[in-house]
């Protein structure tokens, strides 16, 4: 479970997430929706540590990321928005690299590794040096090395981003499955079909506030409209109306 | 799932990068030319080579025979003998000596008065005139020598005619001058080597820059420092790893260099010029001892400028402007003959270019410099390491965008 209490995240004047609260359950798949530049990666990025917030909590099944942020990132899987690969490295070893950065012993580095590869059906790419791969090919082995120490929790930004309409219904597939498994997924998006399809459960960010914390059908009744992307303008759209 | 974290011992997390680096950049052409070719390898043969040339062209104006174009040699048979006995061969004479030496047909000219025979047995002063360029500096070696020899031939000559006429050739001379030359044929050397311990720093300096920009500036560059610092091991200890991963690389540098210039040492003959010059596994060991904490002193200040930069080439750039630090005691000591103090051992580089030099010198190192120099680079190795880390917590750090 990931729970964010009111996190508030500035850069300069600027503030980026202005007091975030949502919580992620297990065994669901939670969207983060919102236009681009609403403050979805700064609230990821302080959910697996890599920021401290200003004010506010990150907790992952009930660890504080202020006291224990090692603690956290030890139950988190993460696909970052960044998803650089070590090019000179094959995809395999790549996986082995954060395995071990996990603390995996070497056995079960090796089954892990072989499930994931099996589930994400990268068995062809997986003994390749990962320079010159396809964005999905390179998306699948961002998310097996960030998978490989069987994580309760997994955060994907845009886990779709960049890829075709093939390997966008194989990552979906794969997001399912992990839900399946009775994990926590927390995932973000700016694409309202895939969000509506996928999520049990969506949190609408807008100007670094949550404006909407609710399942897509009530999202729907919520604003009365039957089209998920329209009920999304009408939310978005109302926020900027209160602002102003 | 594993939800309590790991329940067998694990490799610790500062191996796993220290590996993970060096197995990575080991597949990298341009590192590994770098770190064990071109730094390492091309550094003392140049060197060597330039000194072998130089050394090659002393010695063949000392000791080869010199050809001078001697107007009027049928005047003087004798001192035409005391030239060839000083290794000058004497040619056909030139009609125009000013335009031989402008031309460069001859280094020096020896023209020799007509009336010399008469004036020589009436015993009284004669000229003979030497002409020359002296701003082609190669040739000045070639005047010295004919000129020393002509006055040399004047001298003697002038102690027998006093000699002829009952007088002491002392009375000539009141003042002596006694030359007490206490170079060694090893400190002769240490002239001509004033650049090594610099070149040593650069091998250092090379083999790790690659590694340095590519651990640091590169990682955030293809955005994957981001997953990296995602991984539950505190950055220090990632930092640490990449820190001894470009340790290992440079050190290798170091190790070649040395080995290197111990068997191109042997190429150069500088004891044929009276110069002794020892590269061997004693010089080698101590000069390693001096140069450890550079390694690590080097790879943390690398680091820490690339860490500054946001791309590959920004930190090529910051690094490129980092290599001319060490160049600044290597021209300071070669520029001002500086007496060494005991607290410049302690300061980085200097200590190590004063330590270098001295062995080259044959003095050896004495146990108080040897410590000052690894305290102090130490010490200052402990900060920078420190301020680094520091700089890695930052939270920027990780972020490519």
């Amino acid at each position: 479970m990931i729970e964010a209490r009111n996190v508030h995240k500035a850069f300069g004047s600027v503030k980026a997430v202005d007091g975030v609260s949502f919580v992620a359950r297990d065994g669901e798949i939670t969207g983060l929706l919102g236009p681009n530049g609403a403050g979805k990666t700064t609230t990821l990025r302080m959910l697996y540590t890599l920021m401290a917030p200003d004010r506010g909590q990150v907790l992952v099944d009930a660890i504080d990321a202020a006291i224990d942020p090692l603690g956290v990132r030890r139950r988190l899987g993460v696909l970052p928005d960044a998803r650089g690969l070590y090019k000179r490295l094959t995809a395999r070893e790549n996986i082995d690299y954060f395995g071990r950065l996990q603390g995996l012993p070497d056995d079960l580095l090796k089954s892990r590794g072989d499930a994931l590869i099996a589930a994400l059906e990268m068995g062809d790419i997986a003994d390749r040096r990962t320079e010159g791969f396809s964005q999905g090919q390179r998306v699948k082995t961002a998310i097996a090395r960030a998978l490989v120490h069987d994580p309760r929790n997994v955060i994907l930004d845009e886990p779709t981003n960049g890829l075709d309409v093939m390997a966008t219904r194989a990552m979906r597939r794969f997001v399912q499955r992990l839900k399946a498994e009775g994990r926590c997924v927390l995932f973000s998006s700016h694409i309202m079909q895939e969000v509506g399809t996928l999520c049990d459960r969506i949190v609408v960010i807008a100007h670094g506030r949550v404006v909407a914390d609710e399942s897509p059908d009530a999202l729907r009744a919520l604003t009365g409209e039957a089209n998920l992307e329209d009920a999304f303008v009408k939310i978005i759209g109302s926020d900027e109306g209160l602002a102003a | 799932m594993n939800a309590t974290g790991p329940t067998t011992p694990r490799r610790h997390a500062f191996l796993t990068v220290f590996f993970k680096e060096v197995r990575e950049n080991l597949r990298d052409r341009r590192t590994m030319m770098s770190a064990l070719l071109t730094g390492p390898l091309l550094g003392p043969l140049l060197f060597v080579m330039l000194l072998s040339v130089s050394l090659n062209r002393e010695l063949d104006k000392s000791d080869r025979p010199l050809p001078v174009p001697v107007i009027g040699a049928a005047q003087a048979p004798n001192l035409i003998d005391a030239l060839k006995a000083g290794g000058v061969v004497p040619g056909p004479a030139v009609a125009d000596p000013e335009r031989t030496v402008r031309r460069q047909d001859a280094d020096v000219v020896l023209r020799i008065a007509p009336d010399y025979g008469n004036a020589w047995r009436r015993g009284e002063p004669v000229q003979v005139e030497l002409f020359f360029d002296s701003s082609r500096r190669d040739t000045s070696a070639a005047v010295e020598r004919v000129t020393r020899l002509v006055e040399c031939y004047s001298r003697q000559q002038g102690a027998l005619r006093l000699v002829a006429r009952g007088l002491s050739p002392a009375i000539a001379w009141p003042l002596q001058v006694a030359r007490r030359d206490q170079a060694t044929p090893q400190s002769r050397a240490v002239l001509m080597f004033a650049m090594l311990p610099y070149f040593l720093v650069i091998t250092l300096f090379m083999g790790g820059m690659y590694l340095a920009i590519d651990l640091t500036a590169g990682e955030r560059e293809r955005q994957s420092l981001e997953p990296l610092f995602a991984n539950p091991v505190p950055r220090w200890q990632i930092l640490c790893g990449k820190l001894a991963a470009i340790c290992a690389f440079s050190l290798a540098s170091l190790l070649i260099a040395l080995l290197t210039f111990g068997v191109v040492g042997r190429l150069v003959p500088a004891e044929r010029i009276g110069m002794e010059l020892d590269l061997g596994p004693h010089f080698a060991a101590n000069v390693l001892l001096l140069m450890l904490p550079l390694v690590p002193l080097l790879a943390t200040l690398q680091s820490m400028v690339a860490a500054f930069a946001k791309s590959y080439r920004e930190a090529q750039t910051y690094i490129s402007l980092l290599m001319l630090v060490p160049i600044i005691p290597s021209l300071l000591l070669s520029f001002m003959p500086i007496k060494a103090q005991a607290w410049m051992y302690a300061v980085p580089l200097l200590g190590q270019n004063l330590g270098i030099m001295q062995l080259l010198r044959g003095d050896g190192v004495t146990g108080q410099q040897l410590g000052l120099c690894v305290a102090g680079s130490t010490a200052t190795v402990i900060l920078a390491v420190l301020a680094t880390v520091q700089l890695y917590r930052s939270e920027k750090l990780a972020i490519s965008s």
